[in-house]
């Protein structure tokens, strides 16, 4: 088991199954996708209520669970990073900073985009707009030391603690802004009881969700195998590789 | 050779801590000023007319402190840093963490606390009701520690960096947000003649949870920019 996991750790091992696995990820993302789309802009049925304008939530939605998905795995790959010293962790945490970051961006985009003809105003101080924004300033924050500090072994010990004081935060910020203003709508899905939203817009709701964890999935992997190559310059099988492919 | 005991090394840090922050007086005033001229800029920016002024009282006094509080944020690592006391610091037999809770004793003693004392008279400056003055300081009795122990964390991450003010204040203010909804809203609450127990309960939460992890966490990122 841990030879398994040591095996899985070293950056060699990693570029090659990662080599292998992208395509499957990138195929199967684009699929979802597509799919995704069709049932939510298409298939799903007109909202009583809010008419066809709902239908941005297929993006919105997904790119918001995203957006705090992220962070926990960021959190964790940091974690893990200052307890066993995998350096291969850091770069899992590296590269899904800016994928994170974007998710938040675009969920803000998109509620914002949906806010005006609701809401009547593109920006409204409620909870989990606010909160939202928060996390986009944590990983601002976070790429913002990252790229301040020269060294990349300090690098990225500096950006693991704040990614673990702001991951204790975020429960933190999320609820204290919740409490303090509300005006987005209650959740739909995730709580307890059955989910109160129609299940032909659950369905594509889901499978965008799926579909934007695959891509996170593809993205992150491939800007760490860049980031794998560039930290191991100088080792034997990168160079290898460079002259096989030159 | 015999070390002090852990209380020992304690104290004589928090005296060395407060007789340095005396011998420089004029830095020590500064961010009062800070927050009084901030606060001062107020009504001639936004509107001198006493029933806005007092709406907007609870949420400008605790933005001010948390700026104010972010500023003088620099002075508790940085001369340390320079000089080479802070890895004299970490080379002590003794646990970091709490010598690093000494050093954030300190800083919120010589920032804090005159904070607490000038915050009712600006209360008064802003037409804050008299019923909301014991909110304001019990809040910020609870608040300004909190900022100096979540502080301590950003300023250990950039002590080791030359320019480190808007880096500082981009990891910081995001993670002061909890910190100012409550204050301000506990404020708020009182001066509408509301129960505020329900703030101040979660701010001591706040305080306890940064009192047990936050000088872990400072003494982990002193170890990172030192290195």
């Amino acid at each position: 088991m841990w030879a398994f996991l040591h095996r899985f750790a070293s950056p060699r091992y990693f570029y090659n199954l990662s080599g292998r696995l992208i395509p499957w990820l990138g195929w199967f993302t684009l699929i979802l996708m597509l799919a995704g789309l069709y049932l939510g802009l298409v298939w799903a049925p007109t909202d009583y209520q809010q008419g066809d304008s709902y239908r941005i939530i297929f993006v919105h939605v997904p790119s918001a669970w995203m957006s705090m998905f992220i962070y926990v795995v960021m959190a964790v790959a940091s974690a893990i990073m200052l307890v066993w010293k995998i350096k291969l962790a850091d770069v899992v945490a590296q590269s899904s900073a800016v994928v994170g970051a974007s998710f938040t961006f675009l969920a803000l985009v998109t509620g914002s985009l949906w806010g005006k003809p609701m809401w009547g105003a593109w920006w409204v101080w409620d909870a989990r707009l606010t909160s939202e924004l928060i996390l986009l300033f944590l990983y601002f924050g976070y790429m913002a030391l990252r790229a301040a500090i020269e060294d990349r072994n300090t690098a990225a010990r500096a950006g693991a603690v704040l990614s673990l004081v702001g991951v204790v935060n975020i429960p933190i910020i999320h609820y204290s802004v919740y409490w303090w203003n509300t005006l987005h709508q209650g959740a739909t899905v995730t709580k307890f009881a059955a989910p109160s939203i129609d299940v032909r817009m659950l369905i594509p709701l889901l499978v965008m969700a799926l579909a934007f964890k695959l891509y996170y999935f593809t993205t992150m992997l491939m800007s760490a195998r860049c980031e794998v190559l560039e930290r191991e310059r100088n080792n034997t099988w990168v160079q290898e590789l460079a002259e096989k492919k030159a | 050779m015999n070390e002090p005991s852990l209380t020992r090394a304690f104290t004589l840090l928090l005296r060395r801590d407060l007789t340095l922050a005396f011998r420089h007086r004029s830095e020590l005033a500064n961010p009062l000023l800070f927050f009084v001229i901030v606060i001062s800029l107020f009504p001639m920016g936004v509107s001198p007319e006493s029933r806005v002024l007092q709406m907007i009282a609870p949420g400008v006094i605790w933005v001010a402190a948390l700026l104010a509080t972010m500023l003088s944020l620099d002075m508790m690592f940085r001369s340390d840093y320079e000089d080479g006391s802070l890895e004299q610091l970490l080379l002590s037999p003794h646990p970091v963490s709490v010598l690093v809770l000494a050093k954030v004793l300190a800083h919120w003693l010589v920032t804090g606390l005159p904070l607490l004392v000038l915050a009712p008279l600006l209360g008064v400056l802003l037409f804050l009701p008299i019923e909301a003055m014991p909110a304001l300081v019990a809040s910020l009795a609870l608040g300004t520690p909190l900022l100096s122990l979540i502080g301590s964390i950003g300023m250990a991450l950039t002590v080791g960096l030359r320019r480190s003010g808007v880096l500082l204040s981009l990891l910081v203010l995001p993670l002061y947000v909890p910190v100012l909804i409550f204050g301000a809203n506990a404020v708020d609450a009182a001066a509408a003649g509301l129960p505020v127990t329900g703030q101040m309960y979660f701010l001591g939460a706040m305080l306890v949870l940064a009192l047990s992890l936050s000088p872990l966490a400072t003494a982990a990122s002193l170890r990172i920019s030192v290195s």
